[in-house]
């Protein structure tokens, strides 16, 4: 069935589709129409699922966190200021195991207010042991949030699918809603190994000495090592289902390319149009979408940028007092390599300003035309 | 009423408490009171490191550990998650120190209780936070001796008024309890598994290093605690009709002041200070029990 669906719909109607068990979730924008559909779905019954409408972000997550350990799928949807009031319960899910999925519509963080985009609040959760997927369209965005409990089920690790607030969150597309049978028949209910249930009495989460903690945390990155390959498959899985596949990593006329331009969000679909009228012009560019950002599927990436000449990472973001942040991943990604590529860093699109086809083909001539970046951080479209 | 003291086990002895705690004996019998169809979510408190770490564990039922301010709302996602599954029987219990309560926990604990949902929650209070030395919390009482309140520097405000707090949430049930008296504590316990809704449990548990007693003393200090009306045994239904419990003797308080390290410093002054204020408080309950509004 094709609907028009803002990206913000297409979030609950991917959570509705995957029958989620437990939601609770707090409002802000541009968050709060998800929050609002699916208390609409869980009232007329459209879902059958409990809503805990909690008092915060911090008991959102925390109280999924203990529906997910008795058993039950589960789910919140949350942006910037809640993301951050989750962070330590971000960290308690990725080490409980507990195949959560979070839908994350990226919004700068304050001071001031800003509810626009910006990729800062959910990176700055790069380390909480969540794998965090990028989506560029809405049909994109509900077809990860079914894949994202297959993936989080399978390596029993949390899935944030991120958004652009506004770009996609607000703007309606046609998006193909898949039936309800072939949904189910790809995402079976959930069984977890272990569910809180006085019938197997066990201690979840107890305190845990320097002779365990260790392990426990290897065991979650060779967890997420495993999750680019589960990915894959799934993704694969799904396109056999539904007719359409969203690899973690997209190339786009990358053969002969000097420059590949690398993006993730909204920010790659302008991107693509720059870079078809440039290639039109014979200008040798490529756009590599990054979909995936944890895991950091390095080997992937290696395998399209390793012979590319010059990288321009086009990062709506910052690390204060290092750079973009997708431009670091990727530069670590090749540090070892005899043959890597120049990384040129852009900023741009901070806090929702507008990333035009000029900022990008400013930064692709930035690109072409130097043989390395003059500073190591390039802002596109700064007032100074 | 004749209440008895069940006799089925549901914690093992190997549990990791100090000498004269008062936290697990209250444990020990809330299980005796609930049965094993019960689960217990733990928040980051004295009773995290008692029930023992990973992978052991002292207690019969499945126990969750969770962060130090969630366990209302961890106790909600349980019962969520319970419903979900047509599991009605099990019974979800969450386990707090008075700062999990008073303090730090007080947001998620005053959502959940506004939504009333399904649990019990047992607020184990030793007057401190424990587990990280002994610092005041907000259910300190007034002019007690922490390591955050040292006797040049004392805590000046009165402890927190938490059951009046949540009974004002329209509660169905909240009651005072202490270790001291397991009758009253399970006939309380009891009487909370048999109504649905959100139900408090303000439990005072004797801690003697932070109270600076000996260890085999606690039981008594914790009797004092009640026989002085310093901690008044009853309970609140529907948020409206207060029942006291126990009717204590009313010896003077400073006969349980005298009795702690952390009291040591009151000057005579101070003593009455605290026996007026105990006076007051004792006469607004009773004024409350008979209906009359204060
Ligand atoms: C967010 C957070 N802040 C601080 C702590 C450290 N902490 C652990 S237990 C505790 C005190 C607990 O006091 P209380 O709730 O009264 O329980 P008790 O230890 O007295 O049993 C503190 C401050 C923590 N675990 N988490
Ligand atoms: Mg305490």
């Amino acid at each position: 069935m094709k609907r028009v669906l803002s990206g913000n719909k297409a979030v609950a109607y991917g959570v509705m589709l995957s029958r989620v068990q437990v939601i609770s979730a707090y409002p802000i924008t541009p968050q709060t129409t998800i929050v609002e559909e699916l208390s609409r779905f869980c009232a007329e019954g459209e879902m059958e699922a409990k809503f805990i409408k909690v008092e915060s972000e911090h008991s959102a997550m925390a109280s999924i966190i203990a529906s997910s350990v008795t058993g039950s799928r589960s789910f919140t949807a949350t942006s910037s200021h809640g993301l951050a009031l989750m962070h330590e319960m971000l960290h308690w899910a990725a080490g409980a195991r507990l195949p959560i999925v979070l839908a994350n519509v990226n919004r700068a963080m304050g001071p001031g207010w800003n509810i626009w985009t910006d990729q800062g609040d959910s990176l700055s959760q790069r380390d909480t042991g969540w794998i965090q997927l990028y989506c560029e369209d809405n049909q994109e965005v509900l077809d990860t949030i079914i894949q994202a409990f297959k993936i989080a089920e399978t390596v029993y690790l949390p899935v944030m699918v991120v958004l652009d607030a506004f770009f996609l969150s607000h703007t309606s597309e046609v998006i193909e809603i898949p039936h309800r049978e072939e949904v189910d028949h790809f995402l079976p209910p959930f069984e977890p190994q272990y569910r809180l249930n006085p019938k197997e009495p066990r201690s979840y989460y107890g305190m845990c000495s320097p002779d365990y903690y260790m392990e426990f945390r290897y065991k979650m990155q060779r967890a997420m090592e495993e999750t680019v390959e589960v990915a894959r498959v799934v993704d694969e899985e799904f396109g056999r289902q539904f007719g359409r596949t969203h690899s973690l990593l997209e190339p786009y006329r990358c053969e002969d390319a000097e420059v590949v331009m690398v993006t993730s969000g909204t920010v790659t679909s302008t991107s693509r149009v720059v870079i078809e009228r440039l290639r039109e012009d014979g200008v040798k560019v490529g756009l590599l979408k990054v979909k995936m950002f944890r895991p950091f599927p390095k080997e992937e990436i290696k395998g399209v940028l390793q012979g590319v000449e010059k990288v321009g990472v086009i990062d709506r973001n910052i690390s204060f007092g290092h750079g973009g942040i997708f431009a670091q991943e990727i530069r670590s990604t090749f540090c070892n390599e005899d043959e890597r590529p120049t990384v040129f860093g852009f900023i741009m699109g901070l806090g929702g300003r507008d990333v035009t086809p000029e900022a990008i083909e400013e930064a692709i001539h930035y690109t072409l035309d130097n043989h390395r970046p003059k500073e190591e951080i390039l802002w596109i479209d700064l007032k100074r | 009423m004749k209440i008895h003291i069940p006799k089925e086990e549901h914690m093992g002895p190997g549990h990791l408490a100090c000498a004269g705690c008062g936290s697990p004996l209250g444990l020990r019998l809330a299980l005796k009171a609930l049965g094993e169809e019960t689960v217990i979510v733990i928040p980051a408190s004295c009773m995290s490191i008692i029930v023992g770490p990973f992978p052991y564990s002292a207690i019969g039922v499945p126990i969750v550990h969770v962060a130090f301010e969630t366990a209302a709302c961890s106790a909600s996602g349980i019962r969520a998650s319970l419903d979900m599954q047509g599991d009605r029987k099990t019974t979800v219990v969450a386990w707090a120190g008075d700062g999990g309560t008073f303090d730090i926990g007080i947001q998620a604990l005053s959502g959940a209780a506004e939504r009333n949902d399904d649990f019990i929650y047992i607020c184990s209070d030793n007057e401190a936070y424990m587990n990280t030395g002994i610092q005041r919390s907000s259910a300190t009482p007034y002019l007690a001796w922490t390591t955050t309140t040292p006797v040049g520097n004392p805590k000046e405000r009165p402890k927190k008024d938490m059951m009046a707090i949540m009974a004002d949430h329209g509660i169905p049930y909240a009651a005072a309890a202490c270790v001291a008296y397991p009758e009253d504590f399970i006939g309380k316990l009891k009487k909370a598994k048999g109504i649905k809704g959100t139900r408090f449990i303000h439990l005072l548990t004797p801690c003697p290093a932070g109270w600076r007693i000996a260890s085999n003393e606690s039981i008594k200090v914790a009797r004092l605690a009640v026989e002085t009306k310093v901690f008044p045994l009853y309970e609140i239904e529907g948020g409206e009709v207060h029942t006291i419990t126990y009717q204590p003797k009313g010896t003077p308080v400073e006969a349980y002041l005298s009795q702690q390290g952390r009291f040591r410093h009151l000057t005579k002054e101070e003593v009455a200070t605290i026996q007026e204020n105990v006076d007051r408080r004792w006469d607004r309950l009773v004024k409350r029990c008979e209906g009359r509004a204060n």
